[in-house]
C-alpha cells in the first residue's frame, strides 16, 4: 500500500462542528416560515376501497388552502422504491389511490396555513369505505381469495415474477446442480425454518420534505432523502412534471439506513405546491415514520445444508418467503440478496438452491433497510451452521473454517444472482474472513470461554459467533460522478451527487481528492447534493458510496492533476514531464523554477490564457467487492429468568483500506448495535385488525446508550485493488452477524435454539419448557 | 423569557409546546423527533436542567433561563472536537440535545463516571453510533474541562 497522508487518516468530519453548533442544516430547518402545512387522512382500515370522498367541510375551514384525493392526482403507477431505472420493484403504487391497503395508508392530504387548522381539517373529511377482507398472514397470502392489487395499470418494468393476481409481488429461483440428489447423498443433514421480524429504521430525523416555486417557476424540493436524482425522475413520471421543471435538493440528512431511499411525502408536497403555487411542508410525525414509511421485509426462511461426516458442506438449500407488505417496493431485490450476499459465503458446495415468493399483505409496505435480505438470511443460514456442527461433533468455527470463501476464490452465484437482475461474477481479490475469524476469536477469548462458563449468581456467560459477507454497489446498474472545480487561491469544490445522510461520506470523499490532490481537506470543499448543481449520482444505498462514488472522485481527482500539470508546464515553459507535481506547488526538474497553486490558479481566473478548470468523472462497478466480517458475542444470562445482556460484541471487519478509520468503526459499532436492536428486542407489532401496535418509541424498544456494554472493533490489513485506495464499502456489513451470532449464544448457553427473532427471555423461556 | 442570556419576548398560543416556539424564531438545534419525550432532539435547559422541549407549554418558560446550544457555543465546539476525534459524529441530528445534557451533567456532578454519563445518554437516542464512540468523546471532553 502506498504512503498517504489523508487517506486512512483519523480525521475529524468536516461538518462536525456547525452541526454539533446546532446551525441549520436539516430540510425542515430551510423550510419556508410561511409555508402551507401539509397533514394526511391516513386509513383506520388494513384494506378498504374508498367510495367517496366529501371535502366539503374541510374546504370550508378558514385556513385551509386545499385538500387534494386521489381524483386530484394522474392516474399514473410508479414505485416509491428510488432505485436504478427501469426499476425491478413492480409499478403498483399511486399518489393516492381509491384504495386503502393497510392501516395508515394514505386518503387524502389537507394544506392549511398553520398545524392545528391542518389537524382540524383532517377531522372534517367524511370518507365512505368499503371494507374488505385484509390478509394479514404472510404464509396465507399467496392465492389468498382477498386480492390486494386487483387495480389496472400497474405493471412490473421486466420479468420479476409479478403476478398479483396471486399476491404475488415477485418470485426468483435459481439452482447449481442438483439440491434435491445431493441433500439425499449427504451423509449428515439439518433442516430448519427460522422467521424474522418486521424492524423499523428510526432515524432521528423524521422523514421530511418542503416544496417551493422559485423564481423561474420551477418546482424546488428540499428532501431528506438518500437518493434525489432518483427522487426528481419518479416525481416527474407521477405527477407528469417535466424533468427540467424540478430541482431536488438533499440538505443535511439525520439518519436514512434505507428509510430514506424511497419516495414518502415528496408527491404530495409537489402536488400541494404546484397546485397552490404556494410553498408547503410536510413533516411526518414520529407516529406516522411508524405507520406509513417502511419496515424491513419479514421472512420465513427454511434452510436445508448436507454435508459429509468430516464436516465438508455438500448442499444448501434455501428457500424464502418473504412480505413486502401492501407495496412491492425493493421486493425482489431484497429476496435476491437474501441469497447472493449469504449463501456464497460457503462455496465449496457441490449444489446450491435459492427459491421462494414475495407476497403481499395489508400490512406497512417494507422496504429498503441496512443489510437488506442479508441479515434475514445471514440469520438463517448461520444458525443452521452452529445447528450442523453441534450435529457433526465439531466446533462451529471449525466448520466454517473447512468451509468458508477464501481469498481467490470465487462462487457461481455472483454471476447468476445480481439485484433484480443477472449478476456478475468475480473472485475474491481481498477476503480476510480466515484472519477476521482468528483474530475475533482472540479478542473474545474463545478458547476460554465458548461454550459457556458459570459465573455465579445464578447466572452464565457464553459466546456465539457468526461470520458475514456485503457488497460494493451495484455493478454495471448504479453510477457516480463528481466534478472538481478549481477556484483561485488554490483550492477546490468537490461537487457530488453522493448523498451524505450521516455516514460521512462528504468527509470522506474530501480525503479521497484532497490524497490525490495533494492539499489538506480544509483545500476541498464539498457539496452534495441538488439535481441543479451537482453531478449524477444513484444515492446512498447498495454500500455504494466508498466504492462506487469514492472510485468517481478518485478519477476526477487524477484527471484534475492531469491538467494541473499541463497548465503549470505552459506557464513555466516545460514539458508536463519535467514537472515535479507537490500538491500546492509545481517544481520544474529542468530549472528548478517554482509555481505555487495558488499562483497558477489567481492567473489562470484573470492573467494568462484565462480559464476555469473543472472536471467530471463517473463511476459504475464491473464488479462488487464484498466486505466480509466476523462477529463474535459475549453474552451474560441468567438461568431463571432468561434476561440477557450482551457484554462484549468484537468484530473484526476486512473492508479493504479504511479511508478513516474512525468513521469506518462508526459504520461497524453503529451497524452492529442496530443489528443488535434487531436481534434482542425491536419488533413492528400490529394487532389483529391491522393496527400498528408499536407506534412510539416507548413501545418499540431500540438500544439505548445503557444497553450495550462494550463494543470491539478491528479492521483487517487488507488492500482492494479495484477501490479507491484500496477500499471497499462498509456501510452495511456490520449489521449481518448479530441475530445468528446472539441465537448461537443463548443455544450455548442454555441449549435452546431460538428460531424467530427477536431472540426475548419469553421465547427462550417457553423455548426451555418445550425443551422439557 | 430570557434565552441564551437575552430577554425575549413572543406572541404565543396559550397551547403552544416550546420546541414549536423556539423552532419559529430560528432555535435550529431545537428540534422534533418523537412527540413522546423519548428521543432527545428536542433538549433545551430550564434554569440548568435538561428538558424535553416537545412537552413544555411555552407559557410555563415565563421568566425562566433558557438554553439551547447556540447559548454554549464554546463548550458546544469543544465537545464537537471531542466527537470529531473519536468519530462519534455521524447524522448529528442528535448531537445538540446532547451537548446540553453535557454541559448539565458537567454542572451537576464533579467528577461523572461512564455509569453516570450512559445514564444522561439513555435520554439521546442514537440510531448511527452504537453509543460506545459518544461516550468515548464525553469522557474525553469532561477529561479536558473538568
Amino acid at each position: 500500500m502506498k504512503k498517504t497522508k489523508t487517506v486512512n487518516q483519523r480525521i475529524r468530519s468536516i461538518d462536525g462542528k456547525g452541526i454539533m453548533m446546532g446551525r441549520a442544516a436539516y430540510t425542515d430547518d430551510f423550510a419556508p416560515k410561511e409555508a402551507l402545512v401539509i397533514k394526511v387522512l391516513r386509513s383506520p382500515h388494513a384494506f378498504a376501497r374508498i367510495k367517496s370522498i366529501d371535502k366539503s367541510k374541510a374546504e370550508a375551514l378558514p385556513g385551509v388552502e386545499i385538500v387534494l384525493t386521489h381524483e386530484d392526482f394522474p392516474r399514473n403507477p410508479f414505485t416509491r422504491a428510488g432505485q436504478g431505472y427501469p426499476e425491478p420493484s413492480p409499478h403498483d403504487k399511486y399518489a393516492l389511490d381509491d384504495h386503502v391497503r393497510y392501516v395508515g395508508d394514505e386518503v387524502a392530504c389537507v394544506a392549511a396555513h398553520d398545524e392545528e387548522t391542518a389537524e382540524a381539517a383532517l377531522k372534517l373529511l367524511e370518507v365512505d369505505y368499503e371494507i374488505k377482507e385484509p390478509v394479514l398472514d404472510f404464509e396465507k397470502a399467496k392465492g389468498h381469495a382477498s386480492i390486494i392489487h386487483a387495480e389496472e395499470g400497474i405493471h412490473e418494468m421486466f420479468p420479476i415474477g409479478f403476478e398479483p393476481e396471486k399476491n404475488v409481488a415477485a418470485a426468483y429461483h435459481m439452482e447449481v446442480d442438483d439440491v434435491e440428489k445431493r441433500l439425499a447423498e449427504s451423509e449428515v443433514t439439518v433442516t430448519s425454518s427460522f422467521y424474522t421480524q418486521a424492524q423499523s429504521h428510526t432515524a432521528l430525523e423524521p422523514h421530511t420534505v418542503n416544496a417551493r416555486l422559485d423564481y423561474q417557476d420551477r418546482l424546488v424540493l428540499y428532501s431528506a432523502t438518500q437518493t434525489p436524482f432518483h427522487v426528481r425522475r419518479i416525481l416527474s413520471q407521477a405527477l407528469e412534471i417535466p424533468l427540467n421543471k424540478i430541482r431536488v435538493i438533499k440538505p443535511r440528512v439525520g439518519g436514512g439506513f434505507g428509510g430514506k431511499q424511497a419516495i414518502h411525502g415528496e408527491m404530495l408536497a409537489a402536488m400541494v405546491t404546484m397546485k397552490t403555487k404556494k410553498p408547503s411542508r410536510l413533516t411526518y410525525t414520529r407516529k406516522e415514520v411508524f405507520e406509513a414509511t417502511y419496515t424491513r421485509h419479514p421472512m420465513r426462511i427454511d434452510m436445508r445444508l448436507g454435508a459429509t461426516k468430516d464436516g465438508r458442506i455438500t448442499a444448501i438449500d434455501c428457500y424464502g418467503l418473504s412480505d413486502t407488505g401492501a407495496y412491492g417496493e425493493h421486493a425482489l431485490t431484497v429476496f435476491m440478496v437474501t441469497g447472493s450476499k449469504v449463501l456464497p459465503l460457503y462455496n465449496k458446495v457441490d449444489a446450491v438452491r435459492f427459491h421462494g415468493d414475495v407476497v403481499y399483505t395489508n400490512r406497512v409496505s417494507s422496504g429498503a433497510y441496512r443489510g437488506y435480505g442479508a441479515i434475514q438470511g445471514n440469520y438463517a443460514l448461520e444458525s443452521a451452521i452452529d445447528m450442523l456442527a453441534e450435529k457433526l461433533g465439531m466446533d462451529p468455527v471449525e466448520l466454517r473454517q473447512k468451509n468458508m470463501i477464501a481469498e481467490g476464490e470465487t462462487s457461481p452465484i455472483f454471476e447468476i444472482m445480481g439485484e433484480g437482475t443477472e449478476g456478475t461474477a468475480m473472485n475474491m481479490e481481498t477476503c480476510k474472513l480466515d484472519h477476521c475469524v482468528k483474530r475475533g476469536m482472540e479478542l473474545i477469548g474463545y478458547k476460554d470461554k465458548f461454550p459457556r462458563r458459570e459465573i455465579g449468581n445464578n447466572k452464565l456467560r457464553s459466546v456465539g459467533m457468526a461470520i458475514a459477507m456485503q457488497g460494493s454497489g451495484i455493478p454495471y446498474i448504479d453510477m457516480g460522478a463528481a466534478t472538481i472545480k478549481l477556484n483561485d487561491d488554490g483550492f477546490y469544490n468537490l461537487l457530488v451527487g453522493a448523498t451524505d445522510i450521516g455516514q460521512g461520506s462528504d468527509t470522506i470523499l474530501a480525503q479521497i481528492a484532497a490524497e490525490e490532490l495533494g492539499v489538506d481537506v480544509e483545500k476541498v470543499v464539498v457539496y452534495s447534493s441538488d439535481t441543479d448543481l451537482t453531478p449524477f449520482d444513484a444515492g446512498a444505498y447498495a454500500s455504494s458510496t466508498t466504492y462506487v462514488s469514492g472510485n468517481a472522485v478518485w478519477k476526477a481527482a487524477k484527471t484534475m492533476k492531469k491538467r494541473l500539470i499541463e497548465e503549470a508546464a505552459r506557464s513555466l515553459g516545460v514539458e508536463v514531464e519535467d514537472i515535479d507535481f507537490r500538491g500546492t506547488s509545481f517544481k520544474s526538474k529542468k530549472d528548478g523554477e517554482e509555481l505555487s497553486l495558488s499562483d497558477l490558479s489567481n492567473t489562470l481566473f484573470y492573467n494568462d490564457d484565462q480559464k476555469q478548470l473543472s472536471v467530471t468523472e463517473s463511476y459504475y462497478g464491473t464488479k462488487s467487492p464484498p466486505p466480509f466480517m466476523a462477529g463474535f458475542v459475549e453474552i451474560e444470562i441468567d438461568k431463571e429468568t432468561c434476561e440477557y445482556e450482551v457484554v462484549d460484541y468484537v468484530s473484526v471487519v476486512d473492508c479493504g483500506v479504511t479511508i478513516n478509520p474512525k468513521l469506518a468503526q462508526g459504520q461497524v459499532e453503529g451497524g452492529i448495535v442496530q443489528g443488535l436492536g434487531m436481534a434482542m428486542t425491536e419488533d413492528v407489532k400490529i394487532a389483529a385488525n391491522g393496527k400498528l401496535v408499536t407506534a412510539d418509541f416507548l413501545n418499540y424498544k431500540i438500544p439505548t446508550g445503557k444497553d450495550i456494554r462494550k463494543l470491539t472493533t478491528e479492521f483487517a490489513a487488507s488492500y482492494e485493488e479495484s477501490g479507491p485506495y484500496g477500499a471497499k464499502s462498509v456501510g452495511e456489513i456490520g449489521i449481518d452477524t448479530p441475530p445468528a451470532a446472539i441465537a448461537n449464544a443463548v443455544y450455548n448457553a442454555l441449549g435452546v435454539r431460538i428460531k424467530s427473532l427477536p431472540i426475548t427471555p419469553e421465547k427462550i423461556q417457553a423455548a426451555r419448557t418445550e425443551k422439557d | 423569557m430570557n434565552i441564551n442570556g437575552r430577554k425575549r419576548i413572543f406572541d404565543i398560543r396559550p397551547d403552544e409546546l416550546l420546541a414549536d416556539t423556539l423552532r419559529r424564531h430560528d432555535y435550529t438545534s431545537v428540534r422534533k423527533g418523537c412527540d413522546t419525550t423519548s428521543c432527545g432532539v428536542c433538549t433545551i435547559l430550564i434554569d440548568d436542567e435538561p428538558v424535553p422541549s416537545c412537552a413544555y407549554l411555552t407559557v410555563r418558560a415565563e421568566g425562566k433561563k433558557i438554553t439551547t446550544v447556540e447559548g454554549i457555543a464554546e463548550e458546544a465546539e469543544r465537545l464537537a472536537g471531542c466527537f470529531g476525534d473519536e468519530g462519534a459524529d455521524q447524522c448529528g441530528f442528535c448531537n445538540p440535545g446532547i451537548a446540553l445534557s453535557v454541559h448539565a451533567l458537567k454542572l451537576s456532578a464533579k467528577a461523572p463516571t461512564e455509569e453516570n454519563i450512559r445514564h444522561y445518554l439513555v435520554g439521546h437516542l442514537c440510531r448511527c453510533s452504537g453509543y460506545q464512540s459518544q461516550v468515548k468523546a464525553i469522557r474525553r471532553y469532561l477529561g479536558d474541562t473538568t
